[in-house]
């Protein structure tokens, strides 16, 4: 089987025949995936890091045990959990209110799994990042007469992200990997498609490695995009780092 | 991997509370609330099916602790050599090294462990010569496969680590060693690594927090850990929610558990200065 | 801060809930996200075929039902019908009492015997005695399984556990394991590949328990739909008065899989 065969190549063509439509089809799922649930972290990060710093001590404490508990427990646990209850749960909340019982399709639900593991974590960067901002710069703001609102605006936000991006992209490289473990809830991203695709042929080396050149691409792709934005972010800093 | 971002997703030493900071009026009173859920739960929902499974969950959690030390120390052992080549070696062994790093920590785990076991693992039985060895016994078992993934994963990422921990040691201080007649082992082994661990441990961690979050993959090829058991559970009690709380409180016991004593271990390394 | 908050978490509700799924009458079929021939498997192009997706589409079509496949995890497919995820499950599931106290059944639409198949030239018969010793592998949370730990793993015969069929079936051609117990047209679907017929034979029929293995297979619905089981059953009924069923089984079976 191995050895008068080496390699099918003609499993991967892009046609019938050929897997490499489904392939790529699963690697825009696990990319659209990647890009809402890592939006979705992002939007709960702002609020939590913020929250964190200036919020009240109830509401401190709640989003302490909220990145506690998802940096303690296994993502896949997480995902399985939320996935099941967590779906079920915001249903519910949507019900309250008066939206209706909705049916979350696998993409959301994939979004809102991916996003809410992505918020604790980015509350967790984000948070460094805002501590990093000189308080005098804060505090010069402030004696300007800007409103919390500007302030937050004009000086915490952009002075704190060449802090944030460094820590951001990893996240985001840990989401684009993250999205893998849907397969274990049977959604169709690029894993889960492999693996249906290496069991029909039975050619499971090649689908594997075509699986991880993707993988691998996407990560090399956001390197370079990334020590872009890392360079446009640090200009007019200090180059000590 | 940064410093900051091991943090950011692992729980570390530095989360921990503190003793006294519990006793705020506001914390009484939510820690209330919390007991009163906790009790909601134990009343109004079934854990009728716990006995029964205690006894394998108690197997369970075992073999999930037994994968996490075993990878992590062999990891460690194969980051060592990775970090250190990418530092000082030659071209031939710096590339290599960088191009592991860079696969590994570039594909998801899931993937590579799959590849492993049903790629490489349908591959060998091809192969009479691999059948008739003294392996074989072992390669017909899924546990070697989920300890060689995870083992390759850790190296990868905490070689990363040991990179920079090994090109962070003052020059002076191998300077000074140097000056002291130490040879290039007498170096590495008195000065060089160790103040490389040192200064990598809290990263290290961190990594190893980490990597207890990456050990259920291994159920995924039937190696029958603390989250197979409640697969297990999942399937024949047809419950969800219950057998996963479960399961999650029992990842937080182990981190917390594996955390306190990280701390008790670094506290007990003397720093000087910082 | 608060406010912020709030708006937030309103916005990704509605973030959310604004891409649902736009067809909300379109009933979710659930079949497991794994190759199962020749029930339910994806092809090349990603469509999903085989006899039990004939069946859905001919039974939805005479029940007037507009019918979605929808592939999930099968060792989550009962907790995805009871938290609304899909509507139905389509994925050769056995209607057994075990079942039935957590989700409901139509009428059986098949029913097919349960077979053990192992590697060549072993010595393997489908009895607890022909297995003492071996390692048998079943799909989690199948009546394969349940008969197995029931019948065999008292006797001796180290039973593993695996969450679909296909990764049984390749740890027996791997030589990991000696034996799978399963779904004999299942089986013998897989005996007909090139990896089935280089590494394995069909060692026989397991015996008849009714009360593990149930009496067939059926469309999996949620407790309470009633009108949606009558819908289903009256479906199932006339496709088989009417020789649908029998003319798309034919193109797959050389027997009547519908059972006595």
């Amino acid at each position: 089987m191995a050895a008068d065969s080496l390699v099918n190549w003609g499993l991967l063509s892009l046609s019938a025949p050929g897997w490499g439509g489904v392939l790529l089809q699963g690697f825009f799922n696990s990319i659209q995936i990647a890009v809402g649930g890592f939006t979705l972290g992002l939007a709960l990060g702002v609020g939590g890091a913020f929250g964190k710093l200036y919020g009240g001590p109830v509401l401190r404490d709640l989003l302490e045990c909220y990145t506690t508990v998802v940096r303690a427990v296994p993502e896949l646990v997480l995902i399985l959990l939320l996935y099941y209850a967590g779906t079920d749960l915001l249903n519910q909340v949507l019900a309250l209110v008066a939206i209706g019982p909705v049916d979350i399709s696998g993409l959301m639900a994939g979004i809102f799994v991916i996003g809410v593991v992505q918020g604790a974590y980015s509350t967790e960067v984000l948070r460094g990042a805002i501590k990093a901002v000189p308080a005098g710069q804060i505090e010069a703001a402030r004696a300007y007469g800007m409103s919390p609102t500007m302030v937050l605006r004009r000086i915490t936000l952009p002075a704190m992200l060449p802090y944030a991006i460094p820590g951001l992209s990893n996240l985001w490289l840990i989401a684009t990997k993250d999205t893998a473990l849907l397969a274990v809830v049977g959604f169709s991203e690029l894993t889960l498609v492999t693996r249906q695709a290496a069991g029909t042929t039975k050619a499971y080396l090649l689908f594997f490695l075509a699986a991880g050149a993707l993988y691998l691409a996407l990560t090399l792709v956001s390197n370079v995009f990334i020590g872009m934005l890392e360079r446009h972010a640090r200009r007019g800093l200090a180059v000590n780092r | 991997m940064t410093d900051e971002t091991t943090h950011a997703v692992a729980f570390t030493p530095e989360d921990l509370p503190t003793a006294k900071s519990f006793f705020k009026p506001h914390r009484i009173v939510m820690m209330l609330v919390f007991a009163a859920f906790v009790v909601a739960v134990a009343v109004f929902m079934r854990w009728d099916w716990l006995p029964r499974y205690l006894p394998r969950l108690g197997w369970g959690i075992l073999v999930s602790l037994a994968m996490l030390f075993s990878t992590a120390i062999l990891g460690f052992l194969l980051a060592v050599p990775i970090g250190l080549v990418q530092v000082t070696g030659p071209w031939f062994l710096k590339l290599p090294a960088k191009i592991f790093c860079t696969v590994i920590r570039g594909t998801p785990l899931l993937l590579q462990l799959w590849l492993l076991y049903y790629g490489l693992g349908s591959l060998f039985p091809q192969f009479p010569a691999i059948r008739q060895s003294f392996l074989w016994p072992y390669l017909r078992e899924a546990w070697p496969y989920g300890v060689a993934a995870l083992t390759i994963s850790f190296a990868a990422y905490e070689g990363e680590v040991m990179r920079g921990a090994f090109a962070g040691v003052p020059n002076g201080e191998l300077e000074a060693a140097k000056a002291y007649g130490m040879g290039r082992w007498t170096m590495f082994r008195r000065i060089w690594l160790p103040r490389a661990i040192h200064r990598a441990l809290p990263t290290l961690n961190g990594e190893t927090v980490l990597q207890l979050k990456s050990t259920p993959l291994v159920a995924t090829v039937t190696v029958v850990d603390v989250y197979a058991v409640i697969s297990k559970v999942r399937q024949e009690t047809f419950l969800t929610y219950e057998p996963l709380l479960l399961l999650a409180l029992i990842y937080m016991c182990l981190t917390g558990i594996l955390v306190v004593a990280f701390r008790t271990f670094e506290n007990r390394i003397p720093t000087r200065g910082a | 801060m608060k406010k912020a908050l709030k708006v937030l978490a309103v916005a990704a509700a509605i973030a959310v809930s604004g891409g649902v799924a736009a067809s909300a009458e379109a009933l979710k079929v659930g079949v497991a996200a794994e190759p199962y021939a020749p029930f339910t498997a994806p092809d090349a192009s990603g469509k999903w075929e085989g006899w039990e997706v004939e069946f859905m589409n001919a039974m939805c079509a005479e029940a007037k039902l507009e019918c979605v496949l929808t592939p999930v995890a099968w060792d989550g497919i009962i907790p995805a019908l009871t938290s609304k995820k899909i509507d139905m499950i389509i994925s050769s599931m056995s209607i057994t009492d075990e079942r039935l106290k957590t989700i409901d059944f139509s009428d059986k639409y098949y029913n097919t015997p349960t077979g053990i198949i192992g590697t060549k030239g072993q010595d393997i018969k489908p009895t607890p005695e022909g297995l003492n010793g071996k390692s048998l592998g079943v799909q989690v949370s199948t009546v394969h399984q349940a008969y197995a730990a029931k019948h065999f793993a008292p006797a001796g015969v180290d039973v593993k556990e695996y969450q679909t069929q296909d990764e049984a079936n390749n740890d027996l051609a791997a030589g990991r394991l000696d034996a799978v117990q399963a779904d004999a047209i299942a089986l013998k679907a897989f005996l007909a590949t090139d990896q089935g017929k280089e590494c394995c034979d069909y060692k026989g029929d397991v015996a008849e328990d009714v009360a593990v293995i149930g009496p067939g297979v059926g469309v999996g619905l949620r407790k309470g739909e009633t009108e949606l089981k009558d819908k289903v059953n009256a479906a199932i009924k006339a496709i088989r008065d009417n020789g649908t069923y029998d003319t798309f089984s034919k193109k797959y079976f050389d027997f009547d899989i519908y059972g006595k």
